[in-house]
């Protein structure tokens, strides 16, 4: 069974958003899991997770978008989307990607 | 114009009078807002690293370009701890400028002085003065930093709007929207 992980900080306002999307995707791809939401609180946390940011979804332990950074800590995440902006939020087709690899 | 220069007391509120400040640019020259007097100007409190700056930049530059014929400046201000976040520093902030092409000055408030006395919590976060210096518009430039083309309320660009008309900003305070001033 798929393993779903959303993390995320309070500060960064995108993630009820990005949990709604995440939900959305992971129903319209017949995927019915209970998501492990976990909230980062201090970089102490953020580190010991290996947190890049807020939000990050997690699929059986995988990023969604694999980063080569290793700056850990409470900051916002940024995503590059398929037309090239960055955006506060994943998109839907890469959630929906990653759901079908890790399937 | 400016009731007194930024230090660490005050935070504004819709009506009061602009702060001056004088920062370094990204051209390396000093800036004051009092360089920008007669202007309407939009002062932003800004960065690199934050994805929400980065998802309206673009706007951002869009503006200052549909309204510099208008007596609009805009000004954007780092007061992040480039030592927490290392995407922040000023070498990075010219290398940023050059990237997106701002047609704005890009400002570094190294000791965070201006963004206190400004009351800046978010980057994005913007101030807008008319030209006589009082503050008409504080928040948010728009309702959708994920998606410019589904925004339904240009709040920076109605309120720029009517300031220039000489009316009442309708909605002159919404709750600035992105990550947290990195403060030192």
């Amino acid at each position: 069974m798929l393993r779903v992980t959303f993390q995320y900080t309070e500060d960064c306002p995108s993630h009820e958003q990005a949990l709604d999307r995440l939900r959305r995707v992971l129903a319209e791809q017949g995927v019915n899991v209970n998501i492990q939401i976990v909230r980062v609180d201090s970089d102490e946390q953020a580190k010991r997770l290996k947190f890049v940011g807020s939000p990050t979804i997690l699929l059986n332990d995988v990023d969604i978008e694999p980063q080569c950074n290793d700056h850990y800590g409470l900051a916002c995440r940024a995503y590059k989307l398929e037309d090239g902006r960055i955006s506060p939020l994943p998109s839907e087709s890469m959630i929906r990607r990653a759901i079908r690899r890790e399937s | 114009m400016f009731t007194q220069q930024a230090n660490n007391v005050a935070n504004l509120k819709i009506g009061d009078k602009a702060l001056n400040f004088n920062l370094t640019g990204t051209d390396d020259k000093s800036h004051s807002l009092s360089d920008y007097a007669n202007k309407h100007t939009v002062v932003v409190f800004s960065c690199n690293h934050c994805p929400y700056v980065r998802a309206w930049e673009d706007r951002m530059v869009k503006i200052q370009s549909d309204y510099a014929d208008k007596g609009v400046q805009l000004i954007a201000i780092n007061a992040n701890d480039a030592s927490k976040y290392t995407e922040d520093s000023f070498q990075n902030m010219k290398v940023r400028v050059r990237e997106k092409k701002f047609n704005f000055p890009y400002l570094r408030d190294e000791d965070q002085k201006v963004a206190t006395s400004y009351g800046a919590q978010r980057t994005p976060e913007v101030f807008l003065f008319d030209s006589k210096g009082t503050l008409q518009y504080h928040g948010a430039i728009d309702d959708n930093y994920d998606e410019p083309n589904a925004v339904k309320v240009h709040y920076l660009r109605n309120a720029l709007d009517a300031v220039l008309q000489g009316s009442k900003v309708a909605i002159a305070e919404t709750a600035p929207v992105g990550c947290t001033v990195k403060w030192k």
